[in-house]
């Protein structure tokens, strides 16, 4: 794989895709499809929880099978700061995030010392953990989840409304995005895709290596907390199904099918997944078979997933 | 107390020897061709789903098993030749996207034929019943299991440690290219492999049948343990797999069994009814967490 570095037409794209978004939920209410504003919310969600994953699997070249466990915690966390009365976002949120984000330095703590499979498996051992914590922690809602009693406020404006709601999730996304996007550029991304490429050589040049590595795992699952926060409110409940395995391998697919290690991937994967979902279970509710099928094509088709038609790396 | 360690070590190892029948498979094909298999699980769904229809058909449940297992391994066979060649030379995340996808495809098909609702597999009749062992009393079916367990896996064993083919299969695990340019057709040897790991997946879906539900889903919980089995063991390393197998199984059954009134009698009671099922449910995970620590390439690598 090769440096990340952004196309020259991908400012104005971004920037058009800003105003796109940003007009869409009036777009959806003129034409009285209020419905698809919870859909759109959904999308920008996902598109930030397979965002982070893509930071850590596609810039740090880390494949992690258990990022999902990064995602349930921080809907957990958003759903115990409003137990404990906190119902401020600007407040919970980032609460949410350190919350993931220790939890992932942690396990990135003892899976970096690992390899390979091995990683892959330790990582999904560490999900299942979590996940096998909330199923049995009776006080936070077992097996059934914790109810949210209504969606937060953010500085005192409160989100109930769906609208209100989107342009949280969008500002959320679009904040990330900014900062992905630095951060690719930075230094810091520089010496993640390095060690990406090849570990041996940057440790002979005196990167701290297990380091780097540490930290870009822990500021993905601190992104993956915020989006968790945010699905937590937009559905009302944290669940446990939130940490199941499968959650972490759907991430992964939308890294993969969107495009890894580019900026926009796992927005992209979002996207097209969820889209496909909406469209595939309007025809059949065997959707699912439809959609291994789209899967495999993929596999076998397209194998650098879509965003690499559209972007450009440069060696 | 001592009769319920022995019961429960019993169902232990009853279940260890059904995760080695999946993680056989698993970690050789997993071993050679370096493919992440996540639809191992769904192999064994299927193969399950298999033997409940034969049984069905059949009215007996030992040619229902025989026929369920050779329909498993003709689908698997099928596979093997269709998709997963495709996916050797492939990076891991194209195996783990396109065997994803099977999993989907495999639980819808499932839900289309049978149903949504579980498939019931009785235990042939003969089993149905206990059978005092010493001075207590244990399910004569899953002694039955036990037996078969230990048959098959004795059988593998031998094969694969003595006899010729088991050395080019342990040679292809260790060093797939030498073993290739020493004249010997590990694509072949691969397709034969793939084949006769499925019908184990079926094997064991179907003699477990009867104790949990057939049902769609089935193969997603079992798949990351049989993971966790060659985890512990070392990839590619069938004795690794075994001994593996064994670990998680009793530590599996024993901690749930055990340790809700261990932390009883050490932890107020509220405490203890809350943490025992959550400790008993991430025992094998912690240990194999702490396993990779001490040894990264678990208890016995193939490849040195």
């Amino acid at each position: 794989m090769a440096f990340y570095r952004a196309a020259p037409y991908q400012k104005p794209v971004a920037i058009a895709l800003v105003l796109l978004l940003a007009a869409l939920p009036f777009g959806l209410t003129a034409f009285g499809q209020e419905f698809y504003i919870g859909f759109a919310t959904r999308v920008l969600i996902f598109a930030l929880a397979a965002s982070s994953l893509n930071l850590v699997l596609g810039f740090g070249g880390m494949f992690s099978l258990g990022h999902a466990a990064f995602f349930g915690i921080g809907a957990y966390a958003a759903a115990i700061c409003q137990q404990a009365g906190i119902n401020e976002a600007l407040i919970a949120f980032p609460l949410a995030m350190a919350v993931a984000g220790l939890f992932a330095l942690a396990v990135g703590a003892i899976s970096l010392r690992t390899r390979g499979v091995y990683f892959i498996m330790i990582t999904l051992a560490f999900a299942q953990m979590a996940y096998y914590l909330f199923v049995s922690a009776r006080s936070w809602g077992g097996d059934d989840g914790l109810p949210l009693l209504g969606r937060m406020t953010l500085a005192g404006v409160s989100l109930a409304d769906d609208t209100h709601f989107y342009f949280a999730a969008f500002s959320g996304l679009t904040v990330a995005m900014l900062f992905l996007g630095r951060l690719a550029n930075a230094r810091f991304g520089r010496v993640i895709q390095a060690i990406r490429e090849n570990e041996t050589r940057m440790e002979a040049l005196g990167y701290p290596v297990f380091r780097y590595r540490l930290v870009c795992f822990a500021l993905g699952g601190a992104l993956a907390g915020l989006a968790g926060a945010l699905l937590a409110n937009l559905t009302g409940l944290a669940s446990p199904n939130l940490l199941v395995w499968t959650q972490s391998g759907t991430l992964l697919v939308m890294v993969i099918i969107g495009g890894v290690g580019y900026l926009y991937g796992g927005a992209v994967g979002a996207l097209i997944l969820l889209c496909l979902e909406e469209v595939l279970v309007g025809f059949t509710p065997h959707w699912h078979i439809a959609l291994g099928l789209i899967l495999l094509g993929v596999v076998l088709f397209a194998p650098k997933g879509v965003a690499a038609l559209f972007g450009k790396k440069h060696g | 107390m001592t009769q319920l360690i022995l019961e429960q070590a019993l169902n232990g190892l009853q279940f260890g020897l059904m995760l080695f029948l999946l993680a056989a498979g698993l970690t050789l094909v997993f071993g050679i061709m370096d493919c992440i298999n996540l639809a191992h699980g769904s192999l064994y769904m299927v193969g399950a789903y298999f033997v409940a229809a034969a049984t069905q058909a059949a009215d007996s449940f030992w040619i229902g098993l025989g026929a369920g297992a050779a329909g498993a391994a003709v689908l698997g066979l099928l596979l093997e030749l269709s998709l997963f060649r495709q996916f050797y030379k492939r990076d891991h995340l194209s195996q783990v996207l396109a065997t994803f996808a099977l999993i989907l495809i495999a639980n819808e098909a499932v839900r289309v034929i049978w149903g949504a609702q579980p498939v019931m597999l009785n235990p042939p009749d003969a089993l149905a019943g206990p059978v005092e062992i010493g001075d207590f009393f244990y399910p004569a079916y899953r002694l039955v299991i036990i037996a078969f367990g230990l048959a098959v896996a004795g059988l593998l064993y031998l094969v694969v440690a003595k006899s010729r083919v088991g050395m080019w299969v342990r040679a292809g695990a260790a060093n797939r290219e030498m073993t290739e340019a020493l004249g010997i057709n590990v694509q072949a040897l691969f397709t034969a492999v793939f084949v006769f790991g499925t019908a184990l997946c079926a094997l064991a879906g179907g003699l477990l049948g009867p104790l949990l539900a057939v049902q769609v889903g089935m193969g997603e919980s079992v798949l990351i343990l049989a993971f966790v089995v060659i985890i512990i063991g070392g990839i590619g390393s069938i004795r690794g797999a075994l001994v593996g197998s064994l670990i998680v199984g009793s530590v599996d059954t024993l901690g749930r069994a055990l340790l809700p009134t261990l932390l009883r009698a050490l932890l107020p009671a509220d405490a203890a009814s809350t943490l025992g099922p959550a400790l008993a449910s991430i025992l094998i995970y912690l240990l194999m967490a702490g396993i990779l620590f001490f040894k990264p390439q678990g208890l016995f690598p193939a490849r040195a």
